[in-house]
């Protein structure tokens, strides 16, 4: 019983750790993939102690010091629990949606085989959706209980946002759970194992490609970053919904944002990337046309392949989103709108009615 | 264990639940919606009914409600602009405690049982909803949807001034 609590506890530390983990590299991107794009040096100059040696890893370091450091204003007339509530409900969700997410398969130790992902729920795809829903409430909050028009105006552009998104992203997902027939991220995950014609891995992007493309910008949009940021479009709002927020809470917005670009980069991963799969890698090693290369000290070795899989992928798509982020202008709000109700909306339909249509036809597709 | 669990979420929904209705600021009443809603959704899971909990966050908390603070804070609805008791306010009250009354009198007529009916296994998972969902209760689930579907177009109509 206590083992299991234990076990429990250190799974779920171990995902939230991978979670920020993956985060501060975001952040990282965010300094010096940008600088790269537009052709300058980047944040180098952070002196800590006198000390600067390390160039951008001190920007890391020196950046979340100073945000905790800084006077936490509450502006007069805003409504100070609200106000003092909203980052919290901004984080809490988009943190607590990465317990269905499975980063490895079963390891084995000790007789007790444990399963790497933080909860087993066989409504997991459900559970993400409302997660992700939840997340409006700290925009909506924080744009409201600061007492001010740009707050206010940036609250009111995000929830009609992250509502309109949120369709696109629900409708993607229901072609993703007709293909799989589960709603569990595992078995998702464990049928993604299989090879095509004996050689091809049978990720999901090769059944769902329209999907993929509908829940990448749908997840972007969700994540209310450029292109997609004009709940907070510092050219014409000053900050948006969290223009009245200044150190620690400020820098809870903003974790809540990289959070929930690891979030979207982890799903786009699990349904899409065959998630923790490694290509041809079975229990006991590598299996290539019929040849088995076995690994040594597979109980260990294997799952270690698994996870890193897994965090290679969800770091490849963190940094993918960074790019779309600093290539790509911000949009008018009427082409937000009809982004959002007039193309993604009927794409997702169509592709709902096909996907149905072709199992209906061919059978279970995977 | 789990009677404990019961007592103190079904004290904090009926508390959430006040508020919703006592609260003098709009914004306030709706979250204790939210509260009420997400609150009476763990009873969901009490009786292991995950699919219907997740539904209820998804539908309820995550887009209805959504709406309602949407609406509020664009139309900036301020604390005292609030309606005196009126008509409204009584037949309210009355239809509550009708409710409340038959509520009562069912559970004094029927009574209550510790032990409730053993269920299948499998009970409340996506599959076991779905199959009762579209084989004995197809033609309500239909309805529903045909439901749905007239107030979709109603508020297209009522929306929209020219169409």
């Amino acid at each position: 019983m206590a083992v299991d609590v234990a076990i429990a506890c250190a799974k779920a530390v171990f995902m939230i750790l991978l979670v920020l983990q993956v985060m501060g590299l975001g952040v990282f991107f965010e300094r010096k993939v940008s600088a790269v794009i537009q052709d300058r040096i980047g944040a180098n100059r952070a002196s800590i102690f006198g000390f600067a040696g390390l160039g951008i890893v001190n920007t890391l370091v020196a950046d979340p010091v100073k945000f905790l450091l800084k006077e936490d204003v509450t502006p007069a007339g805003a409504d100070r629990f609200l106000h003092f509530l909203a980052p919290i409900l901004a984080v809490v969700p988009a943190v607590a949606a990465f317990a269905v997410i499975p980063f490895g398969d079963v390891l084995e130790v000790g007789g007790r085989a444990i399963q790497l992902q933080a909860a087993q729920l066989n409504v997991g795809v459900l559970y993400v959706l409302a997660m992700t829903a939840l997340g409006v409430y700290g925009v909506v909050l924080a744009g409201w209980a600061s007492n001010n028009r740009w707050s206010l105006l940036g609250g009111i552009r995000g929830s009609a946002q992250m509502i309109s998104y949120e369709i696109a992203m629900g409708l993607a997902l229901i072609g993703i759970v007709l293909t799989y027939g589960t709603l569990d991220l595992q078995s998702m995950v464990r049928q993604q194992g299989a090879l095509l014609w004996g050689w091809l891995p049978a990720w999901g992007i090769l059944y769902q490609p329209f999907a993929f493309v509908l829940f990448l910008v749908a997840g972007v949009a969700e994540s209310k970053r450029i292109p997609f940021d004009l709940p907070e479009s510092e050219s014409e709002l000053v900050s948006g919904y969290f223009t009245e927020y200044s150190g620690a809470k400020h820098l809870m917005f903003m974790m809540a944002d990289f959070v929930e670009v690891v979030l979207v980069a982890a799903l786009v991963t699990t349904f899409f990337f065959g998630g923790w799969q490694v290509p041809f890698l079975l229990r006991d090693g590598f299996h290539v046309a019929g040849q088995v290369y076995e690994l040594p000290a597979a109980w260990i070795v294997v799952p270690a392949l698994q996870v890193t899989s897994f965090m290679v992928k969800m770091i490849f798509f963190t940094w993918l989103q960074i790019v779309i982020r600093w290539t790509l202008p911000r949009f008018r709000y009427d082409q937000l709108m009809r982004l959002g109700w007039q193309g993604l909306l009927p794409l997702g339909l169509v592709n709902v009615m096909a996907t149905a249509l072709a199992i209906l036809l061919w059978g279970t597709t995977a | 264990m789990s009677v404990l669990v019961f007592l103190v979420l079904a004290a904090l929904t009926v508390a959430a639940a006040l508020t919703v209705i006592l609260h003098r600021n709009p914004v306030y009443s709706a979250l204790a919606l939210v509260s009420t809603l997400a609150l009476l959704s763990c009873f969901f899971v009490l009786l292991e009914a995950y699919m219907v909990w997740a539904l209820q966050i998804v539908v309820y908390a995550g887009a209805i409600v959504v709406l309602f603070v949407f609406v509020i804070m664009l139309l900036n609805v301020q604390s005292d602009e609030r309606a005196l008791p009126g008509p409204g306010t009584v037949v309210g009250v009355a239809g509550g405690a009708g409710l409340l009354a038959l509520l009562i009198a069912t559970v004094a007529v029927r009574g209550v049982t510790a032990n409730p009916p053993a269920v299948g296994a499998g009970f409340g998972t996506p599959e076991h909803l779905a199959r009762r969902l579209f084989t004995d209760y197809l033609v309500p689930f239909e309805v529903t949807s045909l439901l749905l579907l007239v107030a979709i177009v109603g508020a297209v109509v009522l929306g929209k001034r020219r169409i």
